[in-house]
């Protein structure tokens, strides 16, 4: 058990680091969309990270937060692509 | 219960998942124009999300929690290709042009008369040297 729960830390440690990418797209990306892009990668990585310290911890009320991020996340690239098409220069 | 194929499967399939969402990060800070970054993240960063939902359902070994965790791979497979979609739709219908390389007479925006010029030119990367017959010149409109 502590195996697997140190290999399922280990792998949210990376995916967290390997966040940096995308940050920094989000950071100095010429356009919004590119910025909504990344932004949308940020949010399936930290789903990926919740679920799996819900399986290292063994604490099963965790997924409910990734499912709530998961629905949170779709609502927002479809929002702001709707946004976006509409005209409104969001930046 | 959690025996030692249990351990193989979820760490290769953490491994996988985190490989495979390093090539989507890579691609995302590398890759030169918005539709490849979206090809990047689109599949390449929902792949690795799946393998390592997959790897938390195998964790939990059965039971409610790999319900969820199943429903939660099932959300995720639909909706990250859509979202991906939807996004670059938009830049799409907006006229954000594709990216050419430099120097190529051909290519996306050879004929720029259809579509809305909108221009972002901090776009074209580091060698966007202005060539005399210019597709990196934004302001020429066709």
């Amino acid at each position: 058990m502590a195996l697997v729960s140190a290999v399922l830390v280990g792998g949210a440690v990376g995916l967290v680091v390997l966040t940096a990418g995308p940050l920094y797209r989000a950071a100095r990306g010429p356009t919004v969309l590119d910025r909504a892009i990344a932004v949308n990668a940020v949010g399936t990585t930290t789903i990926v990270v919740l679920a799996l310290l819900a399986a290292a911890f063994d604490e099963p009320g965790f997924l409910d937060v990734a499912l709530v991020y998961a629905v949170l996340n779709f609502l927002l690239s479809i929002g702001l692509s709707r946004v976006v098409l509409d005209g409104g220069e969001v930046l | 219960m959690t025996g030692t194929l249990v351990t193989l499967v979820v760490t290769f399939l953490v491994a996988l998942g985190v490989g495979f969402v390093g090539v989507a990060a890579v691609g995302l800070v590398r890759l030169p124009d918005l539709y490849t970054r979206a090809h990047a993240t689109s599949k390449s960063d929902t792949l690795g999300t799946l393998l390592g939902l997959a790897a938390v359902a195998v964790a939990f070994g059965g039971g409610q929690p790999t319900v969820k965790t199943a429903l939660l791979f099932v959300f995720v497979l639909l909706t990250g290709p859509t979202a991906a979609h939807a996004i670059t739709r938009a830049a799409y219908d907006r006229g954000v042009d594709g990216w050419t390389r430099p120097g190529t007479p051909g290519g996306a925006t050879a004929q720029p008369g259809s579509r809305v010029q909108h221009g972002h030119e901090a776009n074209r990367g580091p060698q966007a040297q202005p060539g005399p017959d210019g597709p990196n010149d934004p302001d020429d409109g066709g």
